[in-house]
């Protein structure tokens, strides 16, 4: 079988498949290149527009304003405000998943717990988590706790019903199939269950781990101590706009990295899974 | 010879929100060692919760039933299921699929993993262990499942519409393969299908079911030559007269 593969793999092509593929390879190349361009566009644009006076740098601030922020980070700290808002939101997103998938275990283990919390979890799922900032602030302390628990609040109630709704509609032959074989309810749950739903937890962590940045920005504009969430208000309140975009910028980065472990996490998971 | 399962009296009534539904009425029959049952009968009719009574997965509401002899309590050991589908995990090989059922049911000791890999060496799958189930056809994916089920070494097999799910010539195929295995291991099984030339195909008797509440309404021992396969049979002029009297039986009661 596997030197099928290979006389397939050494096989001449085609005129038309090389013109085909030379055709995607060229739309592919085009895609990024216009990407690049729009990203190099607006800073242009922004950057003149700025040194010619028609954008008004004091309020927007300008590309390069911004890369001067960026390079005194001696001065403005912006390392240790970036680690702290790195940290706020790991802390925030492993507690968020760990208790999100032990409380929808729980509600799976008890049908009759899960119908009795039903009502209260689409309620507090509906319910904006900001609106609980001043109380928990009050609750916890206004420190680093206060913007955990923020984040714990906006990304715990989505993964318990994401992952209770995976775990009962796991396809009723399977769960059949196991009981056949005298299978315990845990048993269940490990070997077939939890497997079965590893696409579901996925999707759900690379939800969980935006709406925790979310939660954790939130939480650093109301306790205002550190963060880049603290240094976007600061920013403002004292019209340093450049702090406020280069703080914007940075945010959009951390973004898109902590989305990109996520997604790095689950290759190597499922991988891992089936060899 | 000895009776492996015997139903005395069965009747089954289950609840729910919009009633009570009499699900099977006085069932007698016994199926004896080495002997394959089919139970025909229309949709509905209760064939299914026939098998799930005997894996214990569901009470009788009346009558007993008899596993080797002793009444049947708590969970049948030594009964093996086959469900319509293969039910195979995705992200289990083969071979660790085949060893499903045995960490399930807390067996995985190193006879009955030899065991196993025996099993799949003489039904042609040694060389597809490491392989996972998207990877095999449907008619080897039966196969797996098979071997997952007889790795607990049952006494009685139950295959519930074991085959629907495949299409007509795989079914052909891989029916000539189960009654084979089922043979070589010299097993009793009893089959529920609704597909009345298959039943016959199959079994050494066949019972078929009347509609809801469902009850016995024939009992037929079949006369086959001893070594014809199914597809065999299924061209012999003795299972063209089987699959009429059924048929009329069926046709009374619709």
């Amino acid at each position: 079988m596997n030197k099928k593969k290979e006389l397939h793999h050494h096989e001449i092509l085609s005129k038309e498949r090389q013109l085909y593929l030379k055709g995607r390879q060229k739309r592919k190349r085009l895609i990024m290149t216009t990407q690049i361009l729009i990203l190099l566009a607006v800073i242009v644009i922004w950057e003149v527009g700025a040194i010619m006076g028609t954008i008004d740098s004091f309020i927007v601030s300008s590309p390069s304003r911004i890369w001067r922020t960026l390079l005194n980070f001696r001065n403005n700290q912006l390392p240790f405000h970036i680690g702290i808002t790195f940290l706020e939101t790991m802390i925030g997103f492993v507690l968020g998943a760990t208790l999100g998938i032990f409380i929808a275990f729980t509600l799976w283990w008890s049908s009759f717990l899960a119908d009795v919390m039903a009502p209260y979890l689409v309620v507090i799922n509906a319910l904006p988590k900001i609106a609980l900032g001043p109380v928990i602030i009050i609750w916890v302390g206004a420190g680093m706790q206060a913007v955990i628990v923020m984040a714990l609040a906006i990304s715990l109630v989505v993964t318990i019903l994401e992952m209770l709704s995976g775990f009962v509609n796991t396809d009723a032959e399977f769960l059949k199939m196991a009981r056949t074989f005298h299978a315990s309810k845990l048993q269940i749950f490990t070997k077939i269950v939890f497997p079965y739903h590893l696409h579901t937890l996925f999707n759900c962590l690379k939800i969980n781990i935006g709406l925790s940045l979310v939660g954790v920005i939130a939480g650093e504009f109301l306790v205002s101590r550190a963060g880049l969430g603290y240094l976007i208000i600061y920013g403002g309140q004292v019209f340093q706009m450049d702090l406020v975009m280069t703080s914007v910028i940075i945010l959009a980065v951390l973004a898109a990295l902590l989305y990109g472990m996520v997604v790095l996490i689950e290759q190597v998971v499922i991988k891992m899974f089936f060899k | 010879m000895k009776e492996v399962l015997k139903f005395e009296g069965v009747g089954l009534t289950y609840q729910t929100i919009s009633g009570e539904v009499k699900a099977l009425h006085d069932i007698n029959f016994s199926v004896r060692d080495k002997e394959l049952v089919s139970i025909i009968g229309p949709s509905g009719c209760g064939k299914t919760t026939v098998l799930s009574l005997i894996a214990g997965l569901v009470k009788p509401t009346k009558g007993q039933i008899l596993l080797n002899g002793k009444e049947m309590k708590g969970d049948a050991l030594g009964v093996g299921y086959m469900l319509q589908r293969d039910s195979l995990l995705d992200w289990r090989t083969i071979r660790s699929n085949t060893q499903l059922g045995l960490e399930l049911c807390g067996k995985l000791e190193d006879n009955h993993l030899k065991n196993v890999d025996k099993l799949l060496k003489t039904y042609g799958l040694w060389d597809f262990k490491d392989k996972y189930p998207r990877e095999l056809s449907g008619g080897m994916r039966q196969r797996v499942a098979l071997i997952r089920t007889l790795a607990i070494k049952p006494d009685l097999l139950l295959l519930d519409e074991a085959f629907s799910a495949l299409d007509y010539q795989t079914r052909l195929l891989v029916v000539d393969d189960v009654y084979n295995i089922l043979r070589q291991e010299n097993k009793s099984a009893i089959m529920v299908t609704h597909d009345i030339a298959e039943g016959i195909s199959m079994a050494d008797r066949v019972i078929v079911l009347s509609k809801r509440p469902g009850s016995i309404s024939q009992d037929i021992k079949l006369d086959f030559k001893q070594d014809e396969t199914p597809l065999e049979r299924r061209s012999s002029s003795a299972f063209q007269s089987y699959f009429n009297d059924i048929w009329r039986e069926f046709d009374r009661h619709e």
